[in-house]
């Protein structure tokens, strides 16, 4: 996790990555543009919020009682659950569960879980061939990088980045083909990944949902990704967490609705699978062993504080996407695994709120992302109740100081009417017959970039009063 | 024991004792009867005649290719013509049991079908669809002995046969149709599919044929006992 | 009370401290409107700050101080109306929440919400106004404030007012509802990100080719209006209530002195 200083050097760096601007410039074409599509073709798109708010709430209310439910089914089932309060838990569990099943090639498709305890990196060094699925989860992973959204992971890439990464990553095709188009590139990625998806031991997924009535897991992919790594290897991990559980199929059909919609503006992703244990007697095919590791790490104290909300999240990314904060700059420059509004709440519950302060300071506070939010989850209200909590650390003091200042003056007016007066006059005059200043060094971060339009030189108050007075 | 600590930490963030009975029965009652959830604003149902419009318009803008046939006998004729239209190789791989066995295959001898789970090197794949679903074009498939659930995935062409009286409105309902295949479980697979493989992950661009099937073409048909309904074209 | 006599009705104006030090004619506009409504209006003295930038900013005693005085200063009145889609929102619909958890102050807080109005949203809304006093030749495009737009609701309202208003032309632009970069505080945080989506914004008016950008909310104003001032662009800002109320003696936001060597 980053701090104030690194989130600015990050902020600059991205404001002049010219592609990045690009990239994200299209966001509201694709996306967001998308999203409303989406909205306006489905009929009771805003009530459906409401009972997805709904749902996640109950949910949430009964966490213990849904998930014994779901973790009883699943072993009805044939699966086995496995509980991690923490990352080092989870990586623990799951690395071995794959030293058991002897894996060496290990595939994986789209966790925002995995990402949040770093379990590709603890899987490489313990010698495992791990290999992400995903295209653009695919295409961090050999640039060495997270991804920057946590839909569209390689958001960030122009065309040729992805070129120059297949030449470096395939060293084995000849050096002369062709990688001018994304067809092309995506066929070489479909002929590179079948070769793991067939010849892996494990295959690890994450979950978009749990339902509790049958213990199953329901998966989300436009690639397919998810099926060929959950089908072909002989043993199926999923990696989730407490939040995702639904209690009934009935539950998650109205969330389903939302998700895609929300996500891409599509009406359903092209795979929504369900998937119930490993195979049964006379599938010719499937893992011989599905196991379900379920994580904390520190959503029950989310759970009890007046956060909870966030848990709704169904990790859509619509909040991101219509952002201006991030469509400004990117999915990097929030130095987490969750980036956006989500990311700005989040990050700190689940990193520790010291470092990552401002993440909930760089906001216009425009509440577009609570506006999309497809369980509403109030956003603005929690970023907000980040502010409160840090504004009595003594890294604010500065701050602190200068705002208590401005609610003296303003809390006696008499005193504050002087104050006015005197600090219109003074930018009146500083601003001159140009009408605007345009240096200003004690408001130089806003000069830097704007003029600071000059006052007329009296208050309202003091015309009106003297106006009264000459009535 | 992480388990027991995270069970603690739900129970003290929800002030509950794990002793409530009230709760309980709230929950097991819901999980016995789940709620009827709005899905849209419409509540009268569509008529049968319309799902099928309905779904294969979704089908189109999807980029799927509906194809319709009157009786299910026709099913491997119009297969191997849809191949050889596209230029592609006239071999099939499709489950070993189940109502594609029954199809009369040897109609068309220069259709090449294997059985079983896909293989590497299989180039199209044939499912059954329990049932389509009229709000998104969406097929349903479930896994079993005689529907492999690779061959939805390893192949570069996806062919689902449906039943065009297995279109229902909702997934609501697609659900219960699922069970009844199953001995009233959940399959281990519930594939929901709605067109084929794809990405934007590279500069934005939709491209077919990420890891998954490039084209999805669906074989809608009357079962021998319906009569034949005029279908809009 | 005598039966018959009406008497007019008493709006408070919460002038906003940006509008009582940076452009007090804002004030003056939003009066004579009022009063074009039909209402007298009273400006309590003991006003300043509706607390805002301390509430946004986790001082929330502070805010509850300044919540308190405020309403305490609009006490008697009829309605609290506000030049500013964000404080009118701060009033409105913080105040009770800043206030929950103490009992009195929270009903306190409600009963005040209830006589809070945006000004177009007052005018239109409350007053039923239909034409107004100003007159405007020249073409304007309008940027909807975050707070104004989505804690208030209020977007038909300002443009149902401008299209009253003779020779006036309104010309959307696109992304009028995408923020402007201001957010209080935010702009001089951090300024680079504020920047950028300033540039953003006059990049989405510049081919509109206006005369004057409009909005509802003075920080909004004097973010776009230095922005467009330091591009060097002819385009000028200001508040919606100087054009409806007539009152453009005083140049556009940012603009030079009359008089002076150009």
């Amino acid at each position: 996790m980053t701090d104030r200083a690194t989130f600015d050097a990050a902020v600059a760096a991205a404001l002049a990555d010219a592609p990045l601007q690009r990239a994200l410039a299209d966001v509201p074409a694709g996306f967001v543009a998308g999203r409303r599509r989406a909205r306006a073709e489905l009929p009771g798109f805003e009530r459906l919020r409401r009972t997805a708010r709904d749902i996640r709430d109950h949910t949430l209310a009964h966490l213990d009682l849904y998930l014994e439910a779901f973790e009883a089914n699943a072993a009805k089932a044939g699966s086995e659950v496995h509980w991690a309060s923490d990352g080092e838990d989870a990586r623990r569990i799951i690395l071995d569960i794959c030293r058991k099943a002897d894996a060496r090639v290990v595939t994986k498709s789209k966790s925002m879980v995995s990402e949040e305890i770093e379990l590709r990196e603890h899987l490489a060094k313990a010698s495992l061939d791990v290999v992400e699925t995903d295209l653009g989860e695919y295409l961090v992973q050999i640039r060495n990088e997270r991804p920057s959204h946590i839909i569209a992971p390689a958001i960030h890439l122009r065309v040729s980045d992805v070129a120059d990464a297949f030449r470096a990553q395939h060293p084995h095709l000849p050096a002369d083909r062709d990688l001018e188009t994304p067809e092309a590139m995506i066929a070489e990625a479909r002929d590179v990944l079948r070769e793991k998806f067939l010849s892996a031991d494990v295959g690890i997924t994450g979950a978009n949902f749990l339902v509790a009535e049958t213990g199953s897991a329901i998966i989300v992919t436009n690639e397919g990704n998810a099926d060929l790594t959950m089908s072909l290897p002989k043993v199926h991990i999923v990696l989730t967490s407490i939040d995702k559980v639904v209690p009934t199929f009935a539950d998650a059909w109205p969330l389903l609705r939302l998700l895609a919609r929300s996500a891409t503006g599509q009406a359903l992703s092209a795979y929504t699978t369900i998937v119930t244990g490993p195979r049964r007697p006379g599938d010719g095919e499937g893992p011989e062993a599905c196991h379900i590791v379920i994580l904390d790490n520190g959503r029950t104290e989310l759970l009890a504080s007046d956060m909870r909300p966030v848990l709704r999240c169904i990790r859509c990314g619509a909040c991101m996407n219509h952002c201006p904060v991030y469509c400004s700059i990117g999915g990097h420059a929030y130095g987490s695994v969750y980036p956006g509004p989500i990311g700005a709440v989040l990050t700190p519950a689940l990193a520790g709120p010291g470092a990552t302060a401002h993440l909930a300071e760089a906001s216009t506070f425009c509440g577009r992302c609570e506006e999309v939010c497809p369980v509403e989850i109030p956003l603005v209200s929690m970023l907000r109740k980040w502010r409160t909590r840090d504004f009595s650390r003594p890294a604010s003091r500065r701050s602190r100081v200068l705002l208590r200042a401005w609610a003296f003056l303003a809390a006696r007016p008499r005193a504050y009417r002087v104050a006015a007066r005197l600090g219109a006059r003074t930018l009146a005059a500083l601003g001159g017959s140009r009408g605007r200043l345009q240096r200003a060094p004690f408001a130089s971060a806003w000069t830097r970039y704007r003029d600071l339009p000059a006052p007329e030189g009296r208050t309202f108050q003091e015309q009106w009063a003297s106006r009264r007075r000459t009535e | 024991m992480s388990r027991e600590r995270i069970f603690a930490s739900v129970r003290e963030a929800l002030s509950v004792n794990g002793k409530d009975r009230a709760r309980e029965r709230a929950v097991a009652e819901r999980l016995a009867q789940p709620p009827r959830h709005p899905s849209d604003a419409s509540g009268a149902p569509v008529p049968p005649a319309e799902l099928a419009v309905r779904f294969k318009a979704h089908l189109q803008r999807l980029g799927a290719d509906p194809i319709e046939i009157a009786r299910e006998d026709e099913i491997p004729s119009a297969i191997a013509n849809y191949l050889s239209a596209l230029g592609l190789p006239l071999r099939l791989r499709r489950g070993s049991g189940g109502p594609l066995a029954a199809l009369p295959w040897e109609t068309v001898p220069a259709l090449a079908v294997e059985t079983g789970p896909a293989l590497a090197g299989d180039t199209a794949g044939l499912s059954h669809a329990i049932a389509g679903v009229a709000e998104t074009g969406t097929l349903v498939l479930a896994s079993g002995p005689d529907s492999p659930v690779t061959l939805a995935f390893l192949p570069e062409t996806h062919i689902v046969v449906l039943n065009a009286g297995a279109i229902v409105s909702r997934y609501e309902e697609a659900l219960p149709m699922v069970l009844a295949s199953c001995g009233g479980h959940v399959p281990r697979t519930v594939n929901l599919v709605t067109g084929a493989s794809r990405t934007g992950d590279i500069g934005g661009k939709i491209v077919m044929g990420a890891h998954g099937p490039r084209r999805l073409a669906v074989l809608i048909y009357r079962a021998a006992a319906e009569p034949a309904d005029p279908i809009s074209a | 009370m005598d039966e018959g006599y009406a008497r007019r009705p008493r709006v408070g104006l919460f002038v906003t401290c940006l509008v009582d030090v940076m452009r007090p004619s804002v004030g003056f506009a939003a009066a004579r409107l009022i009063e074009a409504a039909g209402c007298e209006v009273v400006v309590p003295a003991a006003q300043t700050c509706c607390g805002q930038p301390a509430y946004n900013s986790g001082d929330t005693a502070s805010a509850r101080t300044l919540a308190l005085q405020t309403m305490k200063a609009f006490d008697g009145l009829d309605y609290v109306v506000a030049p500013s889609g964000s404080c009118a929102a701060m009033l409105k619909l913080h105040y009770p929440r800043l206030l929950a958890g103490d009992a009195e102050a929270e009903a306190v807080a409600r009963a005040f919400a209830e006589r809070v109005h945006e000004l177009s949203s007052f005018l239109v809304d409350v007053r039923g106004m239909t034409a107004v006093p100003g007159a405007f030749e020249g073409r304007v495009t309008y940027h909807d404030g975050c707070s104004g737009l989505r804690e208030l609701k209020v977007r038909a309202q300002p443009r149902r007012l401008l299209s009253a208003v003779p020779g006036l032309e309104l010309i959307e632009m696109p992304g009028t509802e995408t923020c402007c970069g201001f957010g209080g505080l935010f702009a001089v945080k951090f300024p680079a990100i504020s920047n950028a989506m300033v540039t953003a914004k006059c990049a989405n008016a510049a081919p509109v080719a206006p005369d004057l950008v409009l909005a509802g909310d003075l920080g909004c104003l004097l973010n776009l209006a230095g922005k467009l001032s330091r591009e060097g662009s002819a385009i000028g800002c200001r508040h919606f209530a100087e054009v409806l109320a007539g009152e453009l003696d005083a140049p556009a936001i940012g603009a030079r002195r009359e008089g002076d060597p150009a």
